[in-house]
């Protein structure tokens, strides 16, 4: 089976790759591009932890067709770091020890920015909304949404 | 991964494909599709796309709407004039599902899922198809009915009538988890009221079949009547008549049968 050629804009940079026929674009990213940041864990859109933005919309990774995304913008977790500084929601997330095993918080922290681009000072209902997508089995969800509530606050108050 | 991507620029030639191809699915938002590639499943060797801007259209200014098949959840929540319809869009998956999943892949969502379709069975919709040999309208129940037999064709949109009031159209969702979960069970009701009395009432439930169903038995008990503690009671305790729910890891069929009767009344009752 012939390959497909593929490109898109990949955390700002262009990257163009080869992906097979039915390719979903968390594999596309993880063994082709190698942006291990978004995690594969149920492959069903029921766990949230492979979150991605496309064109700025949370998007779930599995289960997008690699090759929707040419001519697009791809967001990972990978591209939050501001240099070599923490974006404000990683900090947030350190500070509030919101991350136990870590496995979900490369979803939490898609899922919280793309709700804070839209919506700068959320209540808590609205990031407890803009998280549900996202499973956690370690941390009871409490710590999660008080990191996304600080930087949310922290902003208004700025 | 042996897979063929066919994509397309109209509708039309896609339908031509599906018709012809009996291992190929029609790949929307991608929440079915995508999920069944992952899991391996062997009986789809194409995928078929279309980028006709067609089927995301959405046409909501007259009493009657239209939604095509490609508009995602996230966007009739979006769109101010469906606001009846935002109940059931709402309880569909997190936002990254409402960004992805569409009106016309729902047809499609087997229990737990397909709460939206629910909500279009109670509002009696249209869904317009195209097979090999053009399109055409189908009830939604028949579409339905023959679910299973739809490979072939391509849904390019659903209508329905827009509800008189807030009150005449009602949902209920029953879930586990909050915000998000599979369904218990899902429940639908429309009631147009004509001289203070219910006329062409519809009641349309979820996870209380293998597709979506009516509850004719309960509709029945409705028609003609005044919305009354009487005719609640009634609608109620035949809630169960017609259903054939199944076991699954977020209930039992019995619990299933034991519970659609009371958020049947609690919905026609107005009960949160």
């Amino acid at each position: 089976m012939s390959k497909i050629p593929l490109q898109f804009r990949h955390n700002g940079r262009d990257v163009a790759i080869f992906v097979d026929g039915g390719t979903n674009l968390l594999v596309a990213l993880r063994e082709l591009i190698g942006d291990m940041t978004p995690k594969f864990g149920c492959g069903q859109g029921g766990c949230g932890t492979c979150s991605v933005l496309i064109d700025g919309e949370l998007h779930l990774s599995c289960l997008t067709l690699a090759e929707t995304v040419g001519g697009r913008s791809v967001e990972t977790l990978d591209g939050m770091k501001q240099g070599p500084n923490l974006h404000p929601l990683q900090r947030a997330f350190a500070d509030h020890f919101a991350a136990q095993c870590g496995y979900c918080t490369p979803g939490m922290l898609m899922a919280a920015k793309a709700l804070l681009d839209r919506n700068p000072s959320p209540n808590r209902d609205e990031v407890i909304e803009a998280i549900s997508g996202n499973i956690c089995r370690c941390t009871g969800y409490e710590p999660i949404i008080n990191a996304i509530l600080a930087v949310a606050g922290g902003r208004a108050s700025a | 991964m042996g897979v063929t991507v066919k994509t397309f620029t109209s509708a039309s030639e896609a339908a031509g494909a599906l018709s012809t191809d009996r291992s190929a699915r029609y790949l929307c938002g991608g929440t079915l599709v995508m999920r069944a590639l992952n899991e391996g499943d062997v009986s789809i060797s194409t995928v078929v796309r279309a980028q006709d801007q067609a089927l995301t259209r959405i046409d909501a200014s007259g009493p009657r709407i239209t939604l095509g098949a490609g508009v995602t959840f996230a966007r009739v929540l979006a769109e101010r004039d469906l606001a009846f319809l935002h109940a059931p869009a709402r309880s569909i998956g997190g936002p990254a599902v409402r960004n992805m999943g569409t009106v016309g892949g729902n047809l499609f969502a087997p229990t737990p899922y397909g709460d939206f379709t629910v909500a279009l069975l109670a509002l009696d919709a249209t869904v317009a198809v195209q097979g090999g040999f053009g399109s055409r309208d189908i009830p939604i129940e028949e579409f339905l009915q023959a679910r299973d037999r739809q490979a072939g064709t391509l849904v390019l949109s659903v209508s329905c009538t827009r509800p008189a009031s807030t009150e005449a159209f009602r949902y209920r969702k029953i879930a586990r988890i909050k915000p998000k979960g599979g369904s218990v069970i899902t429940l639908a009701a429309h009631l147009p009221i004509s001289g203070g009395r219910i006329a062409g009432a519809r009641i349309a439930l979820g996870s209380m079949a293998p597709t979506q169903i009516r509850a004719r038995a309960a509709e029945r008990a409705l028609e003609g009547r005044s919305l009354d503690a009487a005719t609640i009671a009634a609608a109620a305790s035949a809630a169960t008549e017609g259903t054939s729910p199944s076991d699954n890891a977020l209930g039992s069929a019995w619990y299933r049968r034991e519970i659609v009767g009371v958020h049947l009344r609690r919905l026609l009752s107005g009960q949160e």
